[in-house]
This record gives C-alpha cells, structure tokens and sequence, in this order.
C-alpha cells in the first residue's frame, strides 16, 4: 500500500472515529445519571484524533528514516572486505544496488545480486511492517478514544489542549526552517571564509570571482571584494524606492480620501496587476525602453551615461513595486476611523491637513510596513537588473553606470557547472548571508522606528 | 387631569412654545435631514439665542445629534446626507454657496457624543487648532493655551505629567475632557457639545458643568443630554425633540414644570414610548 493510499485510509478513519464517538458519547449520557462533561462533539473529535495522531506520527517518522535505515543495513550485507571501503565509496556502492534493483536485470557479478534480491526483499518487508503497525496503531487508538467517552473525561479541554500543541508544532515549522537555512548558510559562508578573509569579502572594491577556476593563468586568483555588489543594491532599491514611496503613498491617498467609491473598485485592482507582471517582462521593457531613452537623455545633456544604468533598472524596479506601497497603505487609511476625521474637521481643519496631520500620523505604522515589504522585494529582485544594469560590478553611486547586484552575482556565481567546494560557488553563500543580515538590519531599524513612534502616538 | 394617549393621537406637525426669540445667534428654518431616502430631521424651526445655553432633549435616534451636526455643516462628512431649509449664524447663510465650512466649523466647534482624540500626544491634541489657525506666536503662549484649556475642562491635574503620551491612551471619561479641551483651546463662538459627560463621575461633570456656564458668557452653547437635571442645571431653553421632530422649545423651567405638549410629558416624567 503505498503512502498515500494509507494516509487516505487513516482520513477515513479518522472521519470514522468521529461519527462513532459522537454517537456513542450520546449513548452514554442518555444511560448515564451524571451527565458528560463535554459536547457530543467534542468526544468525537477525542475518538478521531487518537485513531489518527498516533499512527499519522508512527508513518511519518517511518517513511522519513526508511531509506536511510535500509541503507545502512544493506551495507552489512555486503562481503566482510567490500565493508573496509571508505565511506564515499560505501554509499555510491549502495547507490549502484539501489539503481540496480530498479532495472530487475539478472547480474553477473553473483555478490551484487545477492545483494540486490536481499535489497528488494528488505524494502518489501518494511512496507508490509509499516502498514501493519499503522493500521493496528489506528485501530488501538480508536479503540482507546472509544473506553475514554466517560462522564468525566474532560474531552473538550484535552481536545483544546491538543488543538493548541498543533498550533505550537505548525508554528515551530516556519521557525525551523528558517533557522535552518540560516545555519546552512551561515556553514557554507564559513567554509568560504577560510579560504577568503572576512574585511577582503566585505571592504574589498574589487570582484572578479571568475579568475578563481582558470588556474595558472596570469593574475589567476579570483577577488572577491563584495563592496561594489552591496553598493549597487543598494543603490538600486534606493532608486527604486524613490519612485515608488511618493507615487504609492499619493496613489493611496487619493484613492482612499479623495476617489469615489465606484473609481476606488476600478483603480486599485489595475494598481494590483503591476505587482503580477512577471519580472522578466519589466526586465525587456527596462532593458529595450527605458535604458535606452535614459541613454538618450544623458547624451542630449551633455553626459556619459552607459547604455546600462542603474537608473534605468530602478525606475523599473520603482513601478514595480508601487503597489506594495499603495495597496497596504491604501488599507491602512481607509482603516483610520472616520470619528478622528470628523475630529480634525470639526477643528476648522481642511481636507488635507486633516491627511497630514491626523490620518498619515494615525497610518503611519501600516505605511512603513508597506515600505518595509517593497524594499524587501526590491532587494531581492534579480531580473529587471540582469537586462537592465549588467553585470559588471562597479563600485559607484552614479546612477547612470552599469552596476550590478548581490542577487545577480548569486545566480551568475551558481550557473553551469561548478565544483561545489570552489571559493566561487561558496561565494554565493556568502552573498546570501550578507543580504539577509543586510535586509535583517533594515527590517530592525524600520520595527524600532515603528515602535518608537507608536509609543509615542498611539 | 392626564388623560392616557398614545403617542400617534397626537398633533406632531408644529412645534409647540417659543421656538422664535429676538437676539439670536444661530436661526434654522424649516429644516429637514434625509438620509439617503429615510427622513431624520422633520421641517424643524428654532432659534438660539445668543450667550445662551441650548439644551437638547429627546429619546435615543431622535435625530438630537443629527440636528446637531446641521449646525456646523458635519454633516457635509456624510455623503448620503442630504440637508433642506436654512440655518443662519449671524443672520448669515452658512449653507450659502460662499460660504467655507473650514472657517465655518473654527467658529462653531464641536465635542462629538464619543471621544475621538487623535493619535497624538495629549499636548498636541490640544495644540492641534491652535497651531491650524496660527492662534499662538510662540511656544510658550502655547504651552500656557494647552495648559489653560486642559485646566478649564477639569483634565490637567491628572495629565500634568504625561503631556507627551498618546491621547489615545486616557480613559473614556479623560478622553472626553480632553475633546472638550482641545475644542475651547481654539475659541468658537459657539460650541455644540453631543452629550459631553456621558462618561463622567459626577465630580468632573459639576466641573464641565461650571465650565459651560462659565463659557456661555461669551459664547453660545447647544447641548445634547439625556440627563434632565443637567438640562435643568445648565441650559436657559431646553428644546425636545421625537421621532425627528421638533415638538417644543421653552424656557427650560417651563418645560420641567408645566410643559406643554404631551410628548414631553411623557418624556419628562419618564412615562414616554
Ligand atoms: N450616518 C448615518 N447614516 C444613516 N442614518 C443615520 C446616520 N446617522 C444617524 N442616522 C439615523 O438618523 C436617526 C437619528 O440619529 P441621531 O444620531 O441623530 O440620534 P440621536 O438623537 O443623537 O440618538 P442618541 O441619543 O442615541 O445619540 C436615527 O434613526 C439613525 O438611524
Ligand atoms: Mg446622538
């Protein structure tokens, strides 16, 4: 039976278990003087989760060690001098087995066919044991659930409590798996810095990772000064941010003070689609419209403008993300209760001082948070720069230079074939750690400025 | 003497009393509030007298607050409301076509039925219409018009120390003083005050009681109250208002002792519905 055939079994189960609680549970308090502490329902929710928690656990962990298991079991069966081999070569070997026996071929090397058949065999008993102890698990745990419909269970509060360690346990997912990619990157930025120094990685002006893998040639070693990378991110976001805090905001001002209800309803869903176009479509139109009129542009007024520029991947960029801006500030103003406007109105204040002075104030909170996700999302946007700005990285604050960013460099550094312990590909690793303590520092000094002003106004 | 009639048998067209007075500040002539399509405020006439205190009477969705917010032009805030007949201040149209309900609202300020501080500190909820109408040259004028204002509502002993935390954070009865504050700190001629101690003790409403008598001195007031005594306490005239109509204006010992309509009878006996 294979995994999800159980898993739905053990769904019917569960329903199962529910109907035979509940109608057992008002069985007993029709036969019963002492009337039962909980709902009908509740007992039945009791008799479902134990028919199902237990085994649904039991399979989990099972299917999640199976192969590692048998793996290494199959190792043991291999003849006494194949065990000296080192480990490496250990697990290619049962690597091979495991091909193997999928092909079902007969071999001529009689040892890996002894192997192989004892392979199958193992993996055959495991499924056969693994639906017998889950199903006769299930059928305990119901049988438990159904003893437990007594006038003094206290099956709404167990159920509650249980109810409450999943909560516990779904959140404790996100958190671990962001703890964990933060430790493997941390790890592997490690290994990068052994063979890197940190204040070369971080003040460094100069990088160039691809001298790294020709070796012997001239000037062979690769630079990987980060500065350039940091800086053009930066710099792009920061562009990108000015387009689009002053037209999201006024956009959202508009369309929640001053728009009639029926234009709000049409507007704001066409402000929303900017947020779906793919990036790879902002990215042709920053690289075939917008980069060349700025190029155009910059020559008519006398510069040098280079045919990428960041400017023309932030302004992208910038419309792109308007509606990050608009659309949770445009929620965040309307949510304002209509009393403080009267308030101000009843003062002798105009319209929009009434806007300056009490609703953005009042907003204000919503409105970094809104800030805070365009930046994000401007940090880590790769595409628009790739066909925008270029690759090259230049360590500059002027905007009509080719610049490139972090995000880019990562993709660029972890394309085609690479050896996985090359200072190049652990580069990347090292990109990412300092982009996320980079948006980590934004995200922190933005949650304290909030914080600050709430404390102060709230 | 009283002999028991309902409610409908009885005239409601016109309103009874004197409703007209010479002297007077604000004047409204047949007016009547349509909210969308349902009628709140019924052809209603009334003067108010000037320095006088106007107390407004009448059973809960009356439409007191309504005619209230007629006064000061609120009522432009709400788009599905619609407003006939004409209010005068002054003897000046405020629903003329020149007229500015900005400058007309600096005139008539308002203290609303609930409290709505901003989500400023209490000193700039107080300093807000003074900064707005440039009433105070200097910061120091200022700070003596936020303390004078939170003084006369009978707030500042209990703030003093906390004029830099959130309004937003006192207590339904401190939040109410501090509305009436922050509207005498910009000097209105005339204040509507929407039930302005609904959530007082008794103590800090003998003080907003003092306070509006004290005002009304200078400026006319209108008040909406449920209290009857407080009507009886502060208010010259007391006008009673059911079901969207106007039934009678008085003087106010007149209409406690020997009303002339039966509604307010009703109404002021506790014998009404
Ligand atoms: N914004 C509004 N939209 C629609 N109808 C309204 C609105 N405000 C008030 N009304 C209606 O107008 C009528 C009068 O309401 P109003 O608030 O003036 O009553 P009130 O006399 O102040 O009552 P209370 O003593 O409870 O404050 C009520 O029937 C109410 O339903
Ligand atoms: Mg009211």
């Amino acid at each position: 039976m294979s995994f999800s055939v159980t898993v739905i079994v053990l769904f019917a189960l569960l329903l199962l278990g529910y109907f035979v609680g509940r109608k057992r549970s008002i069985y007993v308090s029709k036969n019963n003087t002492k009337p039962l502490h909980s709902l009908p329902q509740y007992y039945g929710y009791l008799v479902a989760l134990w028919s199902c928690l237990p085994a649904l656990l039991v399979l989990l962990v099972w299917t999640a060690l199976n192969s590692s298991v048998i793996s290494s079991m199959t190792i043991s069966y291999f003849p006494e001098q194949v065990q000296q081999l080192s480990k490496d070569d250990l697990s290619l070997l049962v690597n091979e087995i495991i091909n193997l026996s999928e092909s079902k071929e007969v071999l001529q090397d009689s040892m890996k066919q002894a192997v192989v058949s004892k392979y199958l065999h193992l993996v055959e008993l495991s499924q056969q044991l693994k639906v017998g102890v889950v199903f006769i698990l299930a059928f305990v745990g119901m049988f438990i659930g159904f003893r437990l419909i007594k006038p003094h269970t206290r099956a709404r509060n167990l159920v509650e409590k249980l109810v409450r360690w999943t909560m516990v346990a779904c959140a404790s997912i996100a958190v671990l798996t962001t703890i964990g990619i933060v430790f493997s990157v941390v790890f592997e930025a490690h290994q990068f810095f052994k063979s890197v120094s940190i204040s070369e990685f971080v003040f460094g002006a100069h990088w160039s990772p691809q001298g790294a893998i020709r070796e012997g040639q001239v000037g062979g070693s690769g630079s990987f000064g980060a500065l350039p990378l940091f800086v053009g991110t930066l710099l792009i976001s920061f562009i990108a941010l000015l387009i689009a805090v002053p037209l999201g905001l006024m956009s959202a001002i508009y369309l929640s003070e001053y728009a009639t209800d029926k234009f709000r309803a049409f507007a704001k869903p066409m402000l929303e689609i900017l947020a779906g176009i793919p990036t790879v479509v902002y990215g042709f139109f920053a690289a075939l419209t917008v980069a060349p009129f700025i190029r155009d542009m910059g020559e008519s007024l006398g510069l040098q403008p280079a045919s990428e520029s960041a400017l023309a991947a932030g302004i992208v960029m910038g419309v792109m993300i308007i509606p990050f801006v608009s659309s949770l500030s445009d929620d965040i103003i309307c949510a304002v209760p209509q009393a403080m406007r009267d308030g101000s109105y009843a003062m002798g204040a105009t319209k929009s001082e009434t806007i300056r002075q009490v609703i953005i104030p009042a907003a204000l909170p919503g409105i970094v948070g809104g800030v805070l996700l365009a930046a994000s999302r401007a940090i880590g946007e790769t595409m628009i720069v790739v066909m925008a700005a270029g690759l090259f990285a230049n360590l500059t604050l002027n905007p009509l230079q080719a610049v490139t960013t972090v995000t880019v460099q990562i993709v660029t550094l972890l394309t085609g074939d690479q050896e996985f312990d090359s200072p190049k590909t652990l580069a990347a690793f090292a990109l990412g750690l300092g982009l996320f303590l980079t948006t980590l520092l934004l995200n922190t000094i933005s949650l304290y400025m909030v914080r600050k002003y709430r404390e102060q106004y709230e | 003497m009283m002999n028991k009639r309902s409610e409908f048998d009885v005239e409601i067209n016109d309103t009874k009393g004197t409703p007209f007075i010479d002297n007077a500040k604000i004047s409204a002539r047949n007016v009547e509030v349509f909210y969308e399509k349902k009628q709140a405020i019924f052809n209603t006439s009334i003067d108010i007298g000037k320095n006088q205190i106007v107390a407004m009477i009448g059973p809960s969705g009356c439409g007191k607050s309504t005619f209230l917010r007629c006064l000061n032009r609120m009522n432009d805030t709400i788009q599905s409301c619609q407003i006939r007949g004409e209010i005068k201040l002054d003897n000046e149209d405020i629903y003329a076509r020149q007229q500015d309900p900005v400058l007309l609202r600096a005139r008539v300020g308002m203290v609303f039925q609930k409290p709505n501080p901003f989500s400023k500190s209490i000193y700039d909820n107080v300093a807000y219409g003074a900064k707005l109408h440039g009433l105070t040259s200097n910061q120091v004028e200022l700070d003596d018009l936020v303390e004078k204002s939170l003084m006369r509502a009978g707030l500042f002993n209990e703030v003093k120390d906390d004029l830099h935390k959130p309004g937003t954070g006192l207590s339904g009865g401190q939040q109410q003083r501090l509305c009436i504050a922050r509207t005498i700190a910009i000097d209105p001629e005339v204040i509507l005050m929407d039930e302005p101690t609904s959530a007082l003790d008794p103590i800090a409403t003998a003080v907003i009681e003092e306070l509006m008598i004290e005002l009304s001195k200078k400026y006319t007031i209108v008040i909406v109250t449920h209290s009857m005594q407080q009507a009886a306490r502060v208010s010259q005239r007391t006008a009673y208002f059911h079901m969207g109509h106007l039934i009678e204006v008085n003087d106010t010992n007149t209409v406690f002792t020997n009303p002339e309509h039966q509604l307010t009878e009703n109404y002021i006996t506790g014998r009404f519905g």
